[in-house]
């Protein structure tokens, strides 16, 4: 454990760096991110490191504010939002987007495979052309998204054989997105802290699994930045454990539909667009 | 309660995987070999086969193919799970009626997202 004096220190500088709350309850964090880069830093412990940081290395501490963040995810995480993102979305948006690319944005991209998952099913389903921007606050992770390359642990979490095959290439012992999935994507080092706005409007906001490791203040302030760049007809993707209830005034829950959020002066829209069109 | 039948030469497989599907809320049957897991099918056809591919007296491969042809044959959910991990392996596969596809080494969440990909849970 750190002595308290170290903690608040550490606490402080990840909030600062990268918005993100140590929880005190989440301590075994620390030694388990912590150690292994004080392993490749050569240095001998956590503590180690917080006494660099304090000295005002900071390297090590952009270093580790990166650490402690979460970045586990897998192909088609949590599957609900994909299958609002091929029933709902993409139908509501098909016509309106008829003359330009859909954009959408996917803000905690972290190892590429929620972009991915979402350029398979844009393929898979045809007819639409999409440009998607992947960030995260984390340089080293998107270096690895950008890549497409994935272990054979982590194409079998999430991802059916079928799309392994239709989307993917062996390369040795790994797994390569194809060229024409990693052509849709721009990854791109990003933190919600600063300002995005440069981004410019979004028809689609994947945002999911991240605000939940901000305080309340930041959550709010990202959520009316997030309404601002959405297109009034957008829509914004949210993780299960989150919401914008008691937070914002600018976005609102679609009915029935889990973590997904429209601009709250967004029109009404049905709950399912209609399927069958007379003819 | 869904049955599962674990077709692995492997004792030492067969009892990780039998403890997996267990755990997923499956009975689970085992057979050292493609002949003993088709005559065991043809006594009492079970809802999911997981498919070892290298194995003595009939491979997984052609026990599927064998299995496929059956009356009741295609309607076991069958998953491979084998240290072929090549594209060529699992098209094959794929085109003689596998339904899923586990490149080994495995663990209970590999075969917990493939079960699901498959439908099995």
């Amino acid at each position: 454990m750190l002595p308290e004096n170290k903690y608040k220190f550490l606490a402080a500088e990840v909030k600062k760096r990268s918005g993100l709350v140590l929880r005190p309850e989440k301590g075994y964090l620390i030694e388990s991110r912590l150690a292994p880069l004080a392993r490749t830093e050569g240095l001998a412990g956590p503590e180690a490191v917080v006494d660099a940081m304090m000295r005002g290395d900071q390297r090590l501490c952009a270093a580790a504010s990166e650490a402690l963040a979460t970045h586990e995810t897998f192909f088609f995480r949590d599957k609900t939002p994909f299958d609002l993102f091929t029933e709902i979305m993409m139908p509501a948006l098909r016509t309106a987007r008829s003359t330009r690319p859909l954009k959408i944005w996917c803000a905690a991209a972290s190892t590429g495979q929620e972009p991915y998952s979402l350029a398979m099913l844009i393929r898979e389903t045809g007819g639409l052309s999409a440009s998607i921007l992947a960030t995260d606050m984390c340089a080293h992770v998107l270096e690895k998204a950008k890549t497409g390359l994935y272990s054979q642990f982590e194409v079998q979490r999430g991802l059916a054989i079928q799309r392994l095959v239709k989307h993917f290439e062996q390369s040795g012992d790994s797994w390569r997105v194809k060229p024409e999935l990693r052509e849709m994507i721009r990854f791109e080092p990003g933190n919600l802290l600063d300002d995005f706005s440069r981004y410019g409007q979004q028809d689609i906001i994947f945002c999911r699994n991240v605000l939940i490791y901000f305080d309340v203040d930041a959550k709010a302030k990202i959520l009316d930045r997030l309404a601002a760049l959405l297109a009034p007809d957008g829509y914004l993707v949210l993780g299960a454990a989150e919401t914008v209830v008691g937070l914002t005034d600018t976005l609102k829950p679609v009915a029935g539909q889990r973590g997904l959020y429209v601009r709250a002066d967004a029109a009404q829209k049905p709950a399912r667009p209609a399927s069958v069109v007379a003819a | 309660m869904k049955t599962c039948l674990v077709v692995d030469d492997s004792r030492v497989i067969r009892k990780v995987a039998r403890k997996i599907v267990e755990d997923l809320g499956f009975a689970c049957e085992e057979a050292p070999d493609g002949k003993a897991a088709l005559d065991q099918c043809r006594k009492s056809m079970p809802d999911a086969i997981l498919l070892d591919w290298n194995m003595p007296m009939m491979n997984g491969l052609d026990f599927l193919v064998t299995l496929r042809a059956e009356q009741q044959g295609k309607r076991p959910v069958v998953v491979f799970c084998t240290t072929e991990n090549d594209m060529a392996h699992i098209t094959q596969a794929l085109r003689a009626g596998a339904d899923e596809y586990v490149m080994k080494p495995f663990d209970g969440d590999i075969i917990g997202s493939k079960f699901a990909e498959a439908g099995l849970v």
